[in-house]
């Protein structure tokens, strides 16, 4: 029984593998990503520049390709090039880490309440539905300020604690149809313990859902991390985070628009690309969704 | 109708007392305290100040207290910005942050629909393409990315309107702010209109309709719009909550003296009474206006309420 149902999950992965690289939309953001990805990983090495190192000669200095700094600089010097793909190489970090954290833990939380059911079900769905109510950027906010400012494990904590709710909520809706199927049931009848259902029927059925809404979280939490920068309580300076970039750049527009300008562009395409690449998925997985 | 209303008021106590409560625990539990300073206050000024307002108590002492003085409506005094209450404070900003959200609200509504149901009758066509490829961009985009860049080509390229201020609620001064905050809602609106309009189109009673011979504008007026509005009227309430976030951020991109600004600033400085009535106020507030769109969804749906 087992086998079979890892050769069902296959035949739905290479289905929907296939129908990812067929939506031409969803390839190109794919491609864009990876290739963001690898600039932002490969940061240090592109660039004679650190992103703090200041260059004296070139205070404040427009974009060209000619000049010494692709995306100018800022105003204290700094190359606006290497210091936003170490944004970018943050942002992406810490998303990637609270999207996991979230997964986590709303994917147990949702498949313990939904494999229960009953009473246990109601009272844990109940405490999501308590948590939703409050206001929850408040509280990242309050969190983040209160306890040690600019700590990246904080930000990480109060991203994550903030993401899984929606994600218990699939889940948890996914385990409650998958339970009444009939391989859980033979496999119950089999004599087969409640975890080692849990981890070997549910969870696998489970990721194609699971795997669509976190892609949509990453650009959530890219969002959630460079808004608190850009209040000033997430990356402090001279770090450098796609939030506090813009943050510089708004205040500098008057003067030197392209501060504002490069960060900017990267986040916009950041989050179009997480988006689309997000629909494509989904799509592949459902495509009855379309 | 009564039952199903009252039932839900009387959820939300609940509800609120665990946001007062979580909050509570951790604004109060969270290491720092009101009173420290670049130099440290003598210790019998600091044991006074701290016995004024009623910190040398236990946690669970003050925590009864708060809750006594919400009952009352009391918020109590800002331990930082000396001389105002915490009421005084909310009450002088939230007029603006109010005003900031509603307008939001109201043009994104009077924006999104017409522009989703153009999209649904033109379905697969130009004007489809250009509206669901400019909602996508705009849900993709943080306002605080949308709102300097609005300030930027308005502002300061065009010089059609002012980058930022507020000079006492002049409405040239409103325009950027409410539109940067309505965006995303729009968006929504927009997307949710042509979804729901594309399935209610197809449904058997609109084809009989279009049978019986009525043009587009009435099968849309008399049949189509009210159902295809419900998944609308039911985001109105999460819509509320974000904008209500949302407006922190406008307010600081903007440079706009609403409320926003207190929540920051009192939980840098750990003013315990203003940050906490930030936090009830706007739970609160968000509470009910979820709650008021839930009874429209269950005046307009009957089958809610049974549910």
């Amino acid at each position: 029984m087992p086998e079979q149902a890892v050769a069902a999950a296959r035949g739905l992965w290479s289905d929907a593998g296939r129908r990812l690289t067929g939506n031409r939309i969803a390839s190109a953001a794919l491609a864009v990503m990876v290739v963001m990805a690898l600039f932002a990983v490969l940061a240090p090495h592109l660039s004679p520049w650190g992103y703090d190192s200041l260059d004296w000669e070139h205070l404040a200095l427009p974009p060209g390709l000619t000049a010494a700094h692709w995306f100018g600089t800022d105003r204290l010097g700094r190359d606006l090039f290497v210091r936003t793909l170490y944004g970018v190489r943050l942002s992406l970090f810490i998303s990637v880490l609270a999207s996991l954290v979230s997964l986590v833990i709303g994917v147990v939380w949702g498949a313990v309440a939904g494999l229960a059911g009953g009473r246990t079900d109601g009272w844990m769905m109940r405490f999501v539905d308590v948590l939703y109510s409050l206001p929850y950027l408040f509280i990242v906010i309050i969190l983040t300020t209160l306890w040690r400012r600019g700590s990246i494990a904080v930000l990480l904590l109060a991203l994550g604690a903030v993401g899984w709710l929606t994600t218990a909520r699939i889940v948890r809706g996914q385990a409650l149809a998958l339970r009444r199927r009939e391989f859980i049931e033979a496999a119950r009848a089999l004599g087969v313990p409640a975890p080692a259902i849990l981890l070997r029927h549910i969870v696998p059925n489970l990721l194609g859902p699971v795997l669509v809404y976190a892609t949509l979280t990453v650009p959530q939490m890219i969002v959630f991390e460079s808004f608190l920068s850009f209040l000033g309580l997430g990356v402090q300076e001279p770090h450098a985070s796609l939030g506090n970039l813009i943050l510089t750049g708004a205040q500098e527009m008057e003067s030197a628009p392209w501060m504002l300008l490069v960060p900017a562009a990267f986040l916009v395409g950041l989050l179009i690309c997480l988006n689309f690449l997000g629909d494509g998925l989904r799509d592949a997985f459902d495509p009855r969704e379309r | 109708m009564l039952s199903y209303a009252l039932r839900r008021i009387a959820g939300l106590i609940p509800t609120l007392l665990v946001i007062i409560t979580v909050s509570f625990c951790v604004v109060r539990l969270a290491p720092g305290g009101p009173f420290d300073q670049e130099q440290a206050l003598p210790p019998a000024v600091r044991a006074n100040l701290e016995r004024l307002y009623g910190l040398d108590q236990p946690l669970a002492v003050q925590y009864v207290h708060y809750l006594r003085g919400l009952l009352r409506g009391d918020f109590g005094p800002s331990l930082r910005q000396r001389d105002f209450t915490v009421s005084e404070l909310v009450a002088q900003g939230l007029p603006l942050s109010a005003t900031l959200g509603l307008a939001a609200i109201l043009l994104a509504v009077l924006s999104g629909i017409p522009a989703g149901i153009l999209a649904a009758l033109w379905r697969n066509r130009g004007a489809d393409y250009c509206i669901t490829t400019l909602a996508a961009l705009a849900l993709a985009l943080p306002s605080f990315v949308t709102g300097p860049l609005l300030a930027l080509v308005f502002g300061l390229y065009l010089r059609w309107l002012p980058v930022a201020g507020w000079q006492h609620g002049a409405p040239r001064y409103l325009v950027l702010p409410v539109l940067t905050l309505a965006l995303p809602v729009a968006a929504y609106v927009a997307r949710l209109t042509r979804a729901s309009l594309l399935e209610v189109l197809n449904a058997h009673y609109v084809r009989s309709a279009r049978a019986r011979g009525l043009g587009t504008p009435r099968v849309l007026w008399r049949h189509a719009l009210r159902p295809a509005l419900m998944p609308v009227v039911s985001y109105l309430g999460p819509a509320v909550a974000f904008v209500m976030t949302g407006s922190l951020v406008i307010e600081t991109v903007f440079g706009l003296p609403g409320t926003g600004r207190y929540l920051v600033e009192g939980a840098i400085d750990r003013d315990y009474p203003l940050v906490m009535g930030m936090i009830v106020v706007y739970g609160a507030l968000t509470l009910f206006l979820n709650l008021i769109a839930d009874l429209i969804y269950g005046w307009l749906d009957p089958g809610v309420r049974h549910a």
